[in-house]
């Protein structure tokens, strides 16, 4: 299969106007991704599908990943002049990336059996309307996993045929696989609580009956 | 159990008498024929058909006839996962089963949600919404478990009472044999547990 | 399932899904990534040793993490062994709600337990084995079992005879299996379906092939192919891929040799792969099944994601209905 920056050339070339910027993997699988632009994905997608040296034609996985706001804290040491005289000063900026939700494709070739080339797309926020462009009517396979991402993640696909809730109820309104999601407090015993849930279970403890001497502990509190 | 003199009994079965009394009898009939309703959940239905196939043969305590209505059922094995979107169908296909009817939660997941309890979509124990009579631990529970409950069950059906103070709860007619059911919330079930049926333990802290 | 019928004739469809959505995702987001493990055996409960196998590729994959000889060996008798199982099973449910009330299912079962048994005294447990390590395997075989396994797999093609006799020249199965549910291959390809409903179709496309990933390679085994893409064909590949499993179990008995099964490197508790993310898939017995991770550096994988074969395989299930029917 040719490299993907030939890929990302020949998109270039083939659909005017795109902008891809190629996602490095620095891990060991060394799968770089192309980060698509939303508008001209549809384009970019019938290229991969049905250029016939690519030819992309099973879209194997669709997945949507939520990217939280990030605050990156960098600490610089820095010369100053203070007072005339030169001293050196720690200073911290503080630099804020806006989350996002991801929604990315694994896109193989049954006919060249070659691949896989990883494509994602990015919203520019996490509100809750926030859309994508639906890759649906290009590769079929996407129908049911974008209609999962929507309901778990909340990313609109727009042009999708069939976009309602799949496995939560059409009454339920969270998209519980973000991360900042929080179940409903649904307490219930557990024998050996610890971390979070213990924080939890200590708002449902009854309080400590507050005994003062030692007259007051009789056999049946030492258990 | 018998209320009849086993001496006497044993004394008359050697003359060729054979005693019994309507609750035994009774009794004897429905344990050896319960009819479970087929439906399963997750992984511990494989081992309920398992349980039902060539090695572990539930034949041989009566209970191989899985019918497909609760119309016609006596016992619901409540196998697997039961999730939130599924809680309110099973509480539904309890409510439409015939009295004398009974409940085993086979595996963990049904009896607190397992290994799945921290999931936002699983119920943490069918025991919320409807009572049940014999739980089996495991993940899945041995096909062995399994008879074992069904046993257990038997025995329980064997030892309640037609008539007198402490009759089944079946002939009661206080007690009741429906429960409601759960309707989808927005962010859970409602309600999330049926407080009837459910408590959570208390928790002893001295 | 919201069906519109129209007498016996399905007009439309609509599949509901979610009732046994079990947050699979959200859990192994928040777990390390060892004790994702046995969860993946409870993904698909008949093959948990294929779960398994996939998931520990994709961390093997995230990790670059090599695995010693036997335990590749291993995995692909396990492997096989489970499609072995699935395959009988698949059969016996199929007739069974076709109406052929439970006879062929326990015909099933009876070989399903024997492969169990293995199963069990390798990893203690009849059907969550939780087997695979990052890495390897978790144990290794007990004594004679190689010799159990030998045995069952020299006796399973009479079994497979057996069932072939009884079921594919069976009228009533080729009335109402032949010509039922057809799918064209170009609609498979672009639905993303996968395993062997895909190769029904006449599409050649075997990860055990394609990716050569594990042993696969050094076997000698064929892909067997359909030709109408209909449920008799579906059918059929199941029985002729389970005697394709033999041949690559026969195979495998030969060529494995003693050795390590982990690699020593692998620190199993508190693992870290670096940052990065990987997709790894293997040849599951219902289609492709695939794992995406991406790590942050942590001992929780950042996105945990399971491609799940049989729900994708579901995106066409109207179509296959809407198909002309024969009757
Ligand atoms: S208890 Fe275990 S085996 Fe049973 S349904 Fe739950 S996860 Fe599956």
């Amino acid at each position: 299969m040719e490299a993907l920056e030939q890929v990302k050339s020949r998109i270039e070339a083939a659909v005017p106007g795109v902008k891809i910027d190629i996602v490095q993997n620095p891990g060991p699988a060394n799968q770089p991704s192309l980060l698509i632009d939303n508008e001209h994905a549809p384009a970019i997608a019938q290229f991969l599908r049905d250029d016939p040296a690519l030819r992309f034609d099973f879209c194997s996985n669709v997945t949507g990943v939520d990217w939280l706001d990030r605050t990156v804290k960098k600490t610089v040491k820095v010369k100053k002049s203070i007072d005339g005289e030169e001293k050196e000063v720690t200073e911290t900026t503080e630099e804020h990336f806006p989350g996002y939700l991801e929604a990315v494709y694994h896109l193989y070739s049954m006919t060249q059996k070659h691949g896989p080339v990883v494509i994602r797309m990015r919203t520019p926020n996490r509100a809750d309307g926030a859309r994508l462009p639906s890759l649906t009517p290009i590769w079929r396979s996407a129908e049911l996993q974008e209609r999962e991402i929507f309901d778990l993640y909340g990313i609109r696909f727009e042009g999708h045929p069939d976009l309602r809730r799949i496995l939560m109820w059409d009454e339920f309104v969270d998209h519980p696989m973000r991360k900042d999601y929080r179940e409903p407090d649904d307490y219930e015993y557990e024998p050996t609580p610890h971390d979070d849930v213990l924080e939890r279970t200590k708002q449902h403890y009854p309080a400590r009956p507050q005994l003062d001497g030692a007259e007051e502990i009789t056999a049946t509190d030492l258990h | 159990m018998s209320d009849i003199d086993e001496g006497l009994r044993k004394e008359l079965q050697r003359q060729g008498v054979w005693v019994t009394s309507m609750q035994e009898l009774y009794n004897w009939g429905r344990k050896n024929s319960i009819w479970p309703l087929q439906f399963g959940l997750a992984c511990c239905a494989i081992e309920m058909i398992a349980t039902a196939a060539s090695r572990y043969d539930i034949a041989r305590f009566g209970g191989e006839v899985f019918r497909p209505s609760p119309r016609q059922a006596d016992l619901m094995i409540v196998a697997g996962t039961v999730t939130k979107k599924m809680a309110p169908q099973i509480v539904r296909l309890y409510n439409q089963m015939p009295d004398p009817k009974y409940v085993i939660s086979m595996g963990a997941c049904a009896i607190s949600g397992g290994p799945f309890k921290q999931g936002y979509n699983v119920l943490k124990g069918i025991d919320r919404y409807i009572p049940v009579d014999v739980y089996i631990p495991g993940c899945p529970p041995r096909p062995e478990a399994l008879l074992h409950a069904f046993m257990e069950l038997q025995r329980k059906i064997d030892s309640q009472r037609l008539t007198g103070a402490n009759k089944a709860e079946h002939l009661d007619p206080a007690e009741p044999s429906e429960f409601p059911v759960p309707s989808f919330g927005e962010h859970d079930l409602e309600p999330p547990a049926n407080r009837e049926v459910f408590q959570p333990p208390k928790i002893e802290r001295s | 399932m919201n069906v519109a019928l129209e007498g016996e004739i399905v007009r439309r469809l609509k599949p509901v899904f979610g009732y046994l959505h079990r947050n699979h995702e959200k859990i192994g987001e928040n777990a390390t990534y060892l004790s994702s493990m046995p969860y993946t055996d409870r993904l698909d409960y008949f093959c948990s040793m294929t779960n398994n196998w996939a998931y520990a590729l994709s961390v093997e994959k995230l990790a670059g993490i090599e695995v010693p000889e036997r335990a590749e060996y291993l995995r692909v008798i396990l492997a096989e062994l489970t499609r072995l199982q699935n395959h009988a099973s698949l059969l016996g449910f199929l007739l069974n709600d076709m109406g052929a009330w439970g006879t062929p299912l326990m015909y099933a079962f009876r070989e399903r337990e024997k492969i169990l048994d293995l199963f069990e005294s390798l990893s203690g447990s009849r059907m969550m084995c939780d087997y695979m390590r990052f890495g390897g395997c978790r144990c290794d075989t007990p004594p004679g079992w190689m010799e159990y396994a030998r045995k069952l797999v020299d006796a399973f093609p009479r079994f497979i005879e057996e069932l072939e006799k009884l079921v594919v020249g069976n009228e009533v199965v080729i009335a109402r299996t032949q010509n039922v549910g057809k799918l064209s291959a170009e609609l498979a390809i672009n639905a993303g379906i996968t395993g062997p409903m895909l190769r029904a179709c006449g599409v050649n496309y075997d990860l055990r092939k394609v990716d050569g990933y594990g042993f696969y390679p050094r076997f000698k085994f064929r892909i067997p192919l359909g030709e109408h893409g209909d449920t008799y064909d579906r059918l059929m590949m199941r029985v002729l891929e389970m005697r394709e499993s033999v041949v690559i179990l026969k195979q495998a008995f030969e060529q494995i040799q003693d050795g390590p099964i982990m690699n020593p490197k692998v620190k199993i508790r508190a693992f870290r792969p670096p940052v990065g993310e990987a997709y790894g898939r293997i040849e599951a017995p219902k289609g492709e099944l695939g794992f995406y991770l991406i790590s942050d550096g942590g001992t929780n994988p950042y996105r945990y994601r399971v491609r799940p074969p049989s729900f994708i395989n579901l995106t066409v299930l109207e179509d296959l209905n809407l198909n002309p029917h024969p009757y």
